[in-house]
């Protein structure tokens, strides 16, 4: 699948340019009960200090565990949430403003996780669909709108007389299908899809994969991808960004990630992927838990189960940085900024950890 | 074609399978439905006109009801004081009964389901605001607040006007007293439907809060509403009949079931007991098998409970 990404990508302008992003939750208690436990206000902060772009017509995935942020920083990317601090640029634009004008807002779209809630239960499928083209005014008049989702069904593998049925009547993956449908209805250029296939069948992911980059091919649309299947990811992405406890410890070509990885994180999840061919290989298992992102130790969040930390890992948060040797990547790594690590691509291991993830 | 449809859908449905398997309900859909067709129908099946007076005959006064040994098959559960048929008093009777009771219910569901979304929906200062107003409210008897309302409407508005609008002034009354409950379920089922991604994917492509509330939400809470208005339909008329009994409810000019019980109190010791024996047990008729539809209603719509 890598093969396919070669090909000439259009004059790289930036869709979306994420600087500095942070996203904090208010997780005090009430008022009265703060006042008589004599606490302060408590905030949960789920993204910290994101930045990325992504160039039209590519993917950038985020991978991370559970709770790392990266379902906020899709919702913030489509305005579902507020940035507390920081900027997001859309085609140029900043956000807010872009969201304020129908004609930007039709331009972006999102795909969501669960494809069992994010169909609204009490609607037709055809309502659904064309609940987009209405809100924007973009086809006028039933007859025509109803062609235009008989012509959406059908460019996402279903059958135009779908639209007449409810969605308790589909399965999960053709639920998420008729989820794309909406998504492309209003002509997107900018598709957020977060975790679009965790909820689904090995098999069925593949197909809502195929479907997903085929339209991409297509409709020359660009993603933000989140999932935390390092297999998917592969298979979709040009670039790669790792997140932990809210912020990106490491972003790089989606190749470069597979064959050198260079955070310690990274390298840890790249050793948990499952291995078909038995080599024995020896895995280095990550000791401990993600920290709570309302307490997050101080300097790197990462040094409590890092194997490779030191004093100052400890006290100073690193930055993202191009490690020496290494084009097209970036990491938030004292060890690596300083060559403390081992050699990125130790002899044997990591290829075969890439033919794995391709097999799905 | 589409009738048939719908008939075999709603024939095919749990609820209905649930319903014929519970004898209990079908008897109080039996009594609910005589009761209210009863009602409803009453300037056509009731055998008088308690109203006109030219047929009112003070000779037939207080006659017992027809199986007695003074009974007169004219009247079959006697008359009062007047010589009114008991029977068509309390037709009628239960016919302003049902209207005041259902219009305070569809009130209270506007007021209530409106409020609890916006509470839910909102969240925040809205929600903590109203929950609140509706705690208080809650922290009182209804038939308090009902009592309430009345006598302010009563003391504020001149005499004559307030004769004219008295059944609305009871509606508003019993209406206003019983929204918290609608309020209260509605912001539960919303602060969860407004987490789920069809909720979010509305957001994203920018339709309205008061939009996504109406035509996204609303359909998906509207569930429960259905329950507790069945349940609150019998406290509504039960309230009524209170205020009635009470003497500050529906004018004299219109009686309701309440009012009906009240004159006939005069008359339990005097040996006159069907005066209001009759419209209680009609009240409690009415009230009883609503209730009990209610209660089927609330457990066949409960996943839990299947």
């Amino acid at each position: 699948m890598a093969e396919g990404r070669e090909a000439p990508r259009p004059a790289a302008t930036v869709m979306l340019a994420v600087e500095d992003l942070a996203r904090h939750f208010d997780v005090s208690r009430p008022l009265l009960q703060r006042l008589l436990a004599g606490e302060g206000r408590r905030s949960l902060k789920a993204v910290d200090g994101v930045s990325f772009e992504i160039p039209r017509g590519t993917t950038l995935s985020l991978v991370g565990e559970s709770g790392c942020g990266k379902s906020t920083v899709a919702r913030l990317v489509v305005g579902l949430y507020p940035p507390s601090r920081g900027g997001i640029r859309f085609d140029g634009l900043p956000l807010e403003q872009a969201r304020a004008d129908a004609a930007q807002r039709r331009r972006m779209q999102m795909i969501f996780q669960d494809p069992y809630a994010s169909l609204n239960p009490r609607w037709r499928v055809l309502d659904i669909i064309a609940e987009p083209i209405r809100a924007f005014g973009l086809v006028s008049g039933a007859a025509a709108q109803r062609a235009r989702v008989a012509e959406l069904l059908t460019q996402v593998g279903l059958s135009p007389l779908d639209g007449e049925k409810f969605p308790h009547e589909f399965s999960g993956g053709q639920r998420q299908r008729i989820s794309i449908a909406r998504a492309l209805s209003s002509h997107p250029e900018f598709l957020v899809c977060d975790e679009p296939t965790s909820a689904l069948d090995v098999s069925v992911q593949a197909q809502i994969l195929n479907l997903m980059k085929d339209l991409q091919a297509r409709l020359g649309l660009t993603y933000l991808f989140i999932s935390h299947n390092l297999a998917v990811v592969r298979q979709v992405s040009d670039q790669i960004g790792v997140m932990y406890l809210g912020r990106l410890v490491e972003l790089a070509e989606a190749e470069t990630l597979f064959t050198a990885p260079r955070h310690p994180y990274t390298r840890a999840l790249m050793e948990a992927i499952p291995d078909l061919e038995m080599t024995g290989r020896q895995r280095i298992p990550v000791g401990g838990e993600v920290p709570s992102p309302i307490d997050p130790p101080p300097g790197c969040p990462f040094h409590p189960r890092c194997p490779l930390v030191a004093d100052r890992c400890r006290r100073e948060m690193p930055l993202l940085l191009p490690p020496r040797s290494q084009v097209g990547t970036v990491v938030a790594c004292h060890a690596v900024e300083e060559g403390r690590d081992p050699p990125p691509a130790p002899a044997g291991g990591d290829q075969r950890i890439g033919t794995t993830a391709t097999a799905l | 074609m589409a009738v048939a449809a719908a008939l075999s859908r709603a024939l095919d449905s749990d609820l209905w399978w649930s319903f014929r398997r519970s004898p209990v309900t079908i008897l109080s859909a039996v009594v609910a439905l005589v009761c209210i067709l009863g009602a409803a129908l009453s300037p056509w099946l009731a055998p008088h006109d308690p109203f006109d007076l030219a047929t009112l005959n003070l000779g037939d006064a207080f006659k017992p009801p027809s199986w007695s040994a003074e009974g007169d098959l004219l009247y079959p559960l006697g008359t009062d004081d007047q010589g009114r048929d008991m029977l068509s008093a309390i037709m009628y009777g239960a016919r302003i009964s049902l209207l005041v009771g259902v219009s305070a219910v569809v009130f209270s569901i506007l007021v209530g389901v409106g409020i609890g979304l916006l509470a839910g929906y909102l969240g925040g200062v809205t929600d903590g605001v109203l929950m609140r107003i509706a705690d208080i409210q809650l922290t009182f008897p209804s038939i308090l607040i009902a009592l309430l309302v009345d006598g302010v409407v009563r003391a504020a508005l001149p005499r004559e006007l307030h004769d004219r609008i008295a059944l609305f002034v009871v509606i508003f009354a019993i209406g206003i007293s019983a929204w918290p409950q609608f309020a209260r379920t509605v912001r539960g089922s919303t602060l969860v439907e407004r987490n789920k991604e069809y909720v979010l994917a509305a957001r994203v492509i920018g339709i309205s809060q008061l939009r996504i509330m109406l035509t996204h939400v609303l359909p998906n809470v509207v569930g429960p509403v259905l329950v507790i208005a069945t349940l609150g339909l019998s406290s509504a008329i039960i309230t009524e009949a209170t205020l009635s009994f009470l003497g500050v409810g529906v004018p004299p000019t219109q009686p309701s079931l309440g009012t009906l019980i009240r004159i006939g109190n005069d008359f339990l010791f005097s040996g006159e007991w069907w005066i209001t024996i009759f419209p209680g047990a009609a009240l409690i008729a009415m009230v009883l098998s609503v209730n009990l539809l209610g209660d089927w209603l609330r457990d066949a719509l409960n996943p839990r409970l299947r």
